[in-house]
C-alpha cells in the first residue's frame, strides 16, 4: 500500500479568509495532484465508483492524472459528470466517494474531490471543453429552472440534437449555486464558465421567466409547441421560524440572507444597491449546510460575533464536517443543544436578543444571547406554485412533484432534482445533477417512441 | 447609461426593456410604458412584475397598471419614495431596463359581485385601475374612492370615469374633490346602501384604515400587500405576511389578501426594515455611486 500521506490543499489562513469572499480551498497544484494520484492503489474492484451518484470512473481518470494526461482525465470525468469543477468542490466527498475508498480503512482515503475539481479546473484553464458532434433531431424541450438538474438535464439534451430553451425565474441562471452556496466554497466566475459550456451545444437560457406565471407548462407543451419539458424548479420554500417575534426587524431566512448577498452583491452595499440588513451581532438557527454557509457569510461582513444556535449535537449536524471545522478556525461561535424559545425587541420593532434554553446540565438553562439578527435555516420545502397552475400533475402531500422513471403524471413533462424526492437520498447538486441527466435519458426515449408510432 | 448594462452573453437572453412612453404625474410620480410583449400577453389585473433597472439595482417590485396586448406593452407607474425609484426617474424614452421579470402573484379575483367599491390611494391609485376596469367589463356596479394629498397630484381621473358608476375624488388638504381621507366617503357609502366588496389599494396605513372601516359591516375586503421583496418567487419569505397567524407570502400567495384577516401591525413594522440603510445609501451615493 501507498505510503505517502493524503495530500492537503493549502487554504486561507482563517484570519485573512474570514474578513474576504475569496475561495478557502486552493485546490492541488500539480505535483500535489499527482502525488495525490499515486496514492490510489488502482483496485481491481473499485469500491470507490459505487460511492458516487454519477458513477464517474473514479479510478480510471486518477490513473490518467498519474501519467499527466489531464485531458484524457477531463474525458473520462465528463463521460459521468459535467461539472467537475462544481462537484470537486461541493459534493459531500465524505459521505460518498471518498467514504467507499478502500484506504480510508485504514488510513486516509484518496483525495478523489479535490483530483476531481484539479481536472476540471486545469481544463477549464487550459480552454478546453468537450466537444461534440451534434446533430439536429428537429424536436424541441423546454427545461424549467438553472439549478444543476435542469442545466444537467439541457446539456444531455442538446448533445443528443435536441433543441433546448432553459427557462429561469430569476435574472442569473445557476439555480442554488448561484444564489445559495457562497463565493469562498464556490466561485461564482466557476459557475458562469460551465454554463458558458452549454452555449457551444446551442442552449438558450431565457432568464427573469417564472414559469406557472409567463407561461404555464401547458403552455410549454400547447401553444409554445414543445415536445418535451423538464421541471428542475428545486425545493426553496423556506419553512417557516415558529416562535414568537419571528416577524421582527431583524429576521430573516437563510434564502433572504444569501440570496442578498450572493445574487444581490449586498456585501457591496451601496455601490450595488440592494442592502443586506445585518447588524453587528448575529445568530444562525440551525446547524445545516445552509446554516454554515450563513453564518460563514455573515462573519465576512464584520460583525462583532456570529453564532450558530443548535438544539442538538455536533455529532447530529448534517452540515458537512470539513465546513464546520472551517466555520469554527474562522471564529463562528456554536451553541450545541441550544434551543430558540423567543426572540425579543425593542419598541420599534428591531431584534434586541433571543431568549435561549440549553439543554446541557453544565450550562445555565435559560439565557439572553445579545443579538441584533437572526437569520433561520431550518430546512427549504417544495415551492407550489408550479404544482398550482399546472392542472394534473401529481405531487405528494408536501408538494413535492411524483414521477416514475423521472416522468411526472403529464406525459411528456419530466421532473428530477430538488423538487422531486427520493426516500434515502440527500438532497446534493450531485444527485440534482444525476436526476436531470435519468430525465433526459427518458426524455429522449420518449421522443424516440413517439417519433415511431 | 448604458455602459453599464455589458452582461452580454448570447446564450443568456435578457431581452431589454425599452421605455417608449414617459409621463409625469408630479415631481415624484411619473408613468412608463415599457415593451414587454410576453409579459403583456400573460399579464391579468392585480399582478406585479419585478424591475432591475442596471447591473447594480435593486430588485423593486411594481404594479402592472396597465397591459397592451395589441402594441405588446406595459404600463407602470411609478412613485419615486427612496433610492431606487428616485434613479429611476433619470430614464427616458429610449432607455431599456435591464431586467423585468413578471408577471408575478396571483390574478385579482374578478367576476359579477354585485357592487364593489374601489379605493385607491397614493401610489395605489394607478396599480387598482386595471381591476376596476376588469370589474367593470364583468358587470360590477362600481364605485370608485381615489385619493391624493392634493390637486395638483390628481392622475388618471378620466380613466377612473370612464370605468365607474360614481367616482369620488378626495384630496387631503381639500384643493380638489372633497377634503379628507378615502375612508370617510367609504364610511359613508357603506353606511347607505348595500356593497358587495371592497378593494382597497395603498400605502399599508391607508389599507389598514380601509379594513377597520369596513369590518363593521361585515363587507368583504381584499387588500394588495406591498411588502418588501427579493426574488418575487416564493423563495426568500421576505415578503411573508401574517394572514391570521398563518404565514403566507405576498409574492406567490398574493398580493391581494383579506383585509381583515392581516395582521398589518408586523407589516407595517416590517416595512421600515431598510430604513437606516437606505438613509446612509443615500448619503454615501452623494459621493462615490457614479464610479
Ligand atoms: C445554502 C446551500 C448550500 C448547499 N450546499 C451544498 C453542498 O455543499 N453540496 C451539495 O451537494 N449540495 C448543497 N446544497 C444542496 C444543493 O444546492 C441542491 O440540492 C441543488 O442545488 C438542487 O438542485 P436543483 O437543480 O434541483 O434546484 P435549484 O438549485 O434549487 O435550482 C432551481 C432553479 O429553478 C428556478 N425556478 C424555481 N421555480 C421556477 C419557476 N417557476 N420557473 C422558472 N424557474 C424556476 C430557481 O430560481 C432556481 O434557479 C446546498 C443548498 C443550499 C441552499
Ligand atoms: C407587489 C408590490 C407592488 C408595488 N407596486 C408599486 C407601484 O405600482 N408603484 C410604486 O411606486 N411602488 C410600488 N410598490 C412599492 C415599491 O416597490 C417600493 O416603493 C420600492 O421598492 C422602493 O424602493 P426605493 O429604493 O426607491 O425606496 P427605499 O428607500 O428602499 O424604500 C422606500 C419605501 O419602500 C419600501 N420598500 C423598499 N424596498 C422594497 C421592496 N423591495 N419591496 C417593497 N417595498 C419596498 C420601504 O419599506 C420604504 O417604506 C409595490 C410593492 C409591492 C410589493
Ligand atoms: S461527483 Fe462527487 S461523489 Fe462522484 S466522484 Fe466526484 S466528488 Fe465523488
Ligand atoms: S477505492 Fe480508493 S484506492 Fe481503490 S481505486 Fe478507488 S480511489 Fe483508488
Ligand atoms: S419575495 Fe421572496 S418569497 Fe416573496
Amino acid at each position: 500500500m501507498s505510503r505517502i500521506a493524503r495530500q492537503h490543499s493549502a487554504h486561507l489562513p482563517p484570519k485573512t479568509r474570514a474578513t474576504n469572499f475569496k475561495e478557502v480551498v486552493c485546490g492541488y497544484t500539480e505535483t500535489e495532484a499527482v502525488a495525490e494520484a499515486g496514492r490510489c492503489i488502482q483496485c481491481k474492484e473499485p469500491l470507490c465508483i459505487t460511492g458516487c451518484p454519477v458513477r464517474i470512473n473514479i479510478k480510471g481518470f486518477i490513473h490518467l492524472i498519474t501519467k499527466k494526461d489531464y485531458k484524457g482525465a477531463y474525458e473520462t470525468v465528463t463521460e459521468a459528470n459535467l461539472f467537475p469543477s462544481i462537484c470537486g468542490r461541493v459534493c459531500p466527498q465524505e459521505r460518498q466517494c471518498e467514504a467507499a475508498c478502500v484506504l480510508g480503512k485504514k488510513r486516509e482515503p484518496v483525495s478523489i474531490g479535490l483530483l476531481e475539481r484539479f481536472v476540471g479546473d486545469t481544463a477549464r484553464q487550459s480552454g478546453r471543453h468537450q466537444t461534440h458532434e451534434i446533430v439536429s433531431t428537429g424536436t424541441r424541450a423546454a427545461v424549467v429552472g438553472s439549478g444543476p438538474a435542469g442545466l444537467a438535464c439541457a446539456y444531455d439534451l442538446a448533445k443528443a440534437g435536441v433543441s433546448v430553451i432553459v427557462y429561469e425565474a430569476l435574472h442569473m441562471p445557476g439555480g442554488v449555486l448561484t444564489y445559495g452556496i457562497p463565493e469562498f466554497r464556490l466561485p461564482k466566475e466557476i459557475v458562469r464558465s460551465e454554463i458558458d459550456n452549454l452555449k457551444r451545444l446551442g442552449v438558450v437560457i431565457k432568464t427573469n421567466s417564472v414559469i406557472g406565471r409567463l407561461h404555464t407548462i401547458e403552455d410549454l407543451m400547447g401553444r409554445l409547441s414543445f415536445d418535451v419539458v423538464f421541471i428542475g424548479t428545486g425545493a426553496g420554500y423556506p419553512s417557516t421560524l415558529n416562535v414568537s417575534g419571528a416577524s421582527l426587524n431583524g429576521v430573516m431566512s437563510a434564502n433572504e440572507f444569501l440570496t442578498r448577498v450572493n445574487l444581490m452583491h449586498g456585501n457591496d452595499f451601496p455601490r450595488y444597491a440592494t442592502p443586506v440588513g445585518a447588524g453587528k451581532n448575529i445568530a444562525v438557527i440551525g446547524c445545516g449546510n445552509t446554516a454554515i454557509d450563513s453564518a460563514r457569510t455573515a462573519l465576512r461582513l464584520s460583525p462583532d460575533n456570529v453564532y450558530i444556535v443548535y438544539r442538538r449535537t455536533l455529532e447530529e449536524s448534517p452540515a458537512r464536517k470539513e465546513e464546520i471545522r472551517h466555520a469554527m478556525e474562522e471564529g463562528v461561535q456554536f451553541l450545541f443543544r441550544t434551543e430558540t424559545k423567543e426572540i425579543i425587541a425593542d419598541n420599534e420593532g428591531w431584534v434586541i436578543g433571543m431568549n435561549c434554553r440549553s439543554k446541557d446540565e453544565a450550562a445555565a438553562p435559560d439565557f439572553l444571547l445579545n443579538v441584533d439578527t437572526v437569520i433561520y435555516a431550518l430546512g427549504t420545502m417544495a415551492n407550489p406554485l408550479i404544482a398550482r397552475t399546472t392542472p394534473g400533475l401529481k405531487t405528494d402531500k408536501a408538494g413535492y412533484i411524483e414521477t416514475e422513471d423521472l416522468m411526472t403524471s403529464i406525459p411528456g413533462v419530466f421532473a428530477g432534482g430538488d423538487i422531486t424526492r427520493t426516500k434515502g437520498t440527500f438532497t446534493t447538486v450531485i444527485h440534482a445533477m444525476s436526476t436531470g441527466r435519468r430525465a433526459a435519458a427518458g426524455m429522449l426515449k420518449y421522443l424516440e417512441s413517439r417519433r415511431q408510432t | 447609461m448604458l455602459a453599464l448594462k455589458c452582461r452580454v452573453n448570447v446564450i443568456i437572453v435578457t431581452a431589454m426593456f425599452e421605455i417608449i412612453r414617459v409621463e409625469n404625474f408630479s415631481p415624484s410620480t411619473f408613468l412608463w410604458e415599457v415593451i414587454a410583449p410576453e409579459i403583456a400577453q400573460a399579464a391579468r389585473p392585480g399582478q406585479f412584475v419585478i424591475v432591475r433597472s442596471d447591473e447594480r439595482s435593486e430588485r423593486i417590485p411594481l404594479t402592472i397598471a396597465d397591459f397592451n396586448t395589441d402594441e405588446g406593452t406595459i404600463t407602470l407607474v411609478i412613485q419615486a419614495a427612496g433610492k431606487s425609484t428616485d434613479q429611476m426617474r433619470a430614464y427616458r424614452v429610449g432607455d431599456s431596463i435591464l431586467d423585468i421579470v413578471g408577471p408575478l402573484g396571483e390574478p385579482s379575483e374578478i367576476e359579477n359581485f354585485g357592487t364593489v367599491i374601489v379605493v385607491g390611494g397614493g401610489l395605489g391609485v394607478a396599480p387598482v385601475y386595471p381591476i376596476l376596469r376588469a370589474l367593470k367589463l364583468h358587470g360590477c356596479n362600481t364605485i370608485s374612492i381615489i385619493g391624493f394629498r392634493t390637486k395638483s397630484l390628481v392622475f388618471w381621473e378620466g380613466r377612473f370615469r370612464d370605468y365607474s358608476d360614481e367616482t369620488i375624488i378626495v384630496t387631503d388638504d381639500g384643493s380638489y374633490g372633497q377634503m379628507g381621507l378615502v375612508t370617510q366617503p367609504l364610511k359613508e357609502i357603506l353606511a347607505a346602501r348595500h356593497v358587495d366588496r371592497v378593494i382597497a389599494v395603498g400605502p399599508l396605513v391607508m389599507m389598514r384604515a380601509a379594513a377597520e372601516t369596513t369590518r363593521p359591516f361585515g363587507v368583504r375586503t381584499i387588500v394588495s400587500i406591498n411588502a418588501i421583496m427579493v426574488d418575487g418567487t416564493g423563495m426568500c419569505g421576505s415578503c411573508r405576511v401574517n394572514l391570521a397567524g398563518e404565514i403566507k407570502f405576498a409574492c406567490i400567495d398574493g398580493p391581494d389578501m383579506d383585509g381583515h384577516l392581516v395582521n398589518f401591525d408586523e407589516l407595517i413594522i416590517r416595512q421600515r426594515r431598510f430604513v437606516k440603510y437606505e438613509k446612509q445609501s443615500i448619503e454615501m451615493c452623494k459621493n462615490r455611486c457614479q464610479e
